[in-house]
């Protein structure tokens, strides 16, 4: 049974894990788009920005500050409403994925168990497509709302582009799900416990990634298509399109745009860390309170490599040509993954027979 | 939580409302959106999140963006009242209260409600669910699929005359 006191005890719970998450993911954030110039910066040759504090670290606040004193243009002949509408659907898809991640074990203070997720669905990779694949209407909307050549290409453009590229994605992890056979995050994390043994030695960890690096493959690159990010961030093409679908938005909507895009890069991290590198398993040593610490430093330095791995791919590849985009998605991603489906199917019947 | 019901209730309510009464295609299929979320909170609340996921990610999430890509293209702008709206006006008002009355008729024969709780969720989880597909009801699952198929078919060869 319940008692009322439970149920303060688990609201303050919530409310204390809702407010620390989303304080973590917006610096996240702004010092991802930091860690994004210093990187590029030091590929291309340059310091990246240096002036706002020591070795620029301030950059983020400045940036931040600017946009909300920027003037708030919304063009003439704009639909008001959705031209509103689109910046917070990008925000709030953007955001509601990460409740479902969890990034650590579990302990108990005072005889409360604590989770280290806000909530744990036991359909949570299911959450995260379903929310995923309503973010495509901000970059639809914010496009035609605009009243504006290129951003309505641009909005085109990047639909077609995710809706493509969310059937990769979906397919893409469906190997894991074979293996694992749960929608839950956490319970996927809990089947990649212990080492994959080759003649009795404990080689590798149980990552799924050893198990489905096709799998794993298929589901990253259409990860990057799906956060518009280089090189598949057509929609954003600045040599023919100036900015894409927020060429139009000025202030702090197109700050908004901008966070979401991070925010989308930060969960498509944690769920291909999740999926396929063990997610916050990794050595555990020392006192109890090592224990709850470790696991989080272990999930926050996977992300972290796949973060500087999206910069990485930034600072390196060109721009796909739109026909390339399409036929690399269709013609290759699609039946790359099918290929994977099959053979995991098979794999899986053949070893429970 | 009737509570929660009743929130999502009123929501899919007034979006459907919203979806018949707007003049602008986008404002239409944007309520339709939210119909089809808020029936997806009410599968939830039958304790069915495998088929409330589903329906945000089939329904919500890939079906309407066709249908918002469709009238982003057209650049349809708000409806002109036309010809035929003059036997709509005068058919439409006892058409709506005639379907008024039988949902309320059917809903006041079936009260108080039979079956008091929900499907049990062992019902609704995905396990459950791909054994009903795969093996229960395979054959109709399967020819669904190729119904699918032709009508893809059909309307590429109907939209491309040249192949």
């Amino acid at each position: 049974m319940t008692t009322s006191s439970d149920t303060t005890v688990f609201l303050f719970i919530a409310i204390v894990k809702v407010a620390v998450i989303l304080f973590v993911l917006l610096t996240a954030i702004a010092y991802l788009t930091w860690l994004e110039r210093k990187v590029i910066g030091h590929i291309q040759s340059r310091w990246g920005p240096y002036r706002v504090g020591p070795h620029g670290l301030l950059q983020p606040l400045a940036d931040g500050l600017k946009f909300m004193f920027k003037e708030d243009i919304v063009p003439t002949e704009a639909d008001r409403v959705v031209y509103w509408l689109a910046p917070f659907i990008a925000f709030v898809t953007a955001f509601l994925s990460i409740s479902v991640i969890p990034f650590g074990e579990s302990f108990t203070v005072a005889g409360h168990k604590i989770a280290l997720e806000i909530t744990d669905l036991n359909v949570g990779l299911l959450f995260i497509f379903a929310v995923t694949s309503l973010g495509v209407y901000s970059v639809a909307l914010a496009g035609w709302s605009s009243n504006s050549k290129y951003p309505l290409f641009g909005g085109l453009r990047s639909s077609a582009q995710m809706i493509s590229y969310e059937i990769a994605l979906s397919l893409g992890v469906i190997g894991v799900l074979m293996l694992t056979g749960t929608f839950s995050l956490r319970a996927m994390v809990e089947y990649q416990r212990g080492f994959w043994h080759v003649g009795g030695v404990a080689l590798l960890p149980h990552w799924n990634v050893f198990a489905q690096p096709v799998g794993f493959l298929v589901y990253f690159m259409a990860a990057i298509a799906e956060t518009n990010r280089v090189p598949f961030d057509l929609p954003e093409g600045e040599t023919e399109l100036v900015a894409g679908f927020h060429t139009e938005y000025s202030s702090f909507k197109f700050a908004t745009f901008f966070m979401s895009e991070y925010a989308n890069m930060i969960t498509v991290s944690c769920i291909a860390t999740l999926l396929f590198f063990g997610g916050w398993l990794g050595p555990v040593f020392g006192p109890s309170w090592l224990h709850v610490i470790l696991p989080v430093v272990w999930f926050c330095l996977k992300v972290f490599c796949f973060l500087f791995f999206y910069i990485w791919v930034r600072g390196t590849l060109p721009r796909f040509r739109y026909d390339q985009l399409m036929a690399f998605g269709w013609k290759f991603l699609l039946p790359v993954a099918l290929l994977n489906i099959l053979v995991t199917s098979f794999a899986v019947a053949w070893i429970n027979a | 939580m009737p509570v929660l019901f009743y929130i999502a209730a009123a929501v899919s309510i007034i979006a459907a409302l919203n979806v018949v009464l707007q003049r602008t295609p986008v404002y239409s299929a944007l309520s339709l959106i939210v119909v089809l979320a808020s029936v997806a909170v009410m599968y939830l609340l039958l304790e069915a999140p495998f088929i409330a996921m589903i329906q945000v990610i089939v329904y919500a999430g890939a079906i309407m963006v066709l249908f918002v890509l469709v009238i982003m293209l057209l650049n349809a702008g708000r409806e002109a009242p036309g010809e035929r709206n003059r036997l709509a006006r005068w058919l439409g008002g006892p058409l709506v209260v005639a379907f008024l009355a039988e949902i309320v008729y059917v809903v006041w024969r079936q009260f108080p409600p039979r079956t008091t709780h929900p499907a049990a969720p062992a019902d609704a989880a995905p396990v459950a669910i791909g054994h009903l597909l795969f093996r229960s009801y395979v054959l109709p699952f399967e020819v669904t699929s190729i119904l699918i198929l032709v009508a893809i078919l059909g309307a590429v060869v109907l939209a491309k005359k040249q192949l």
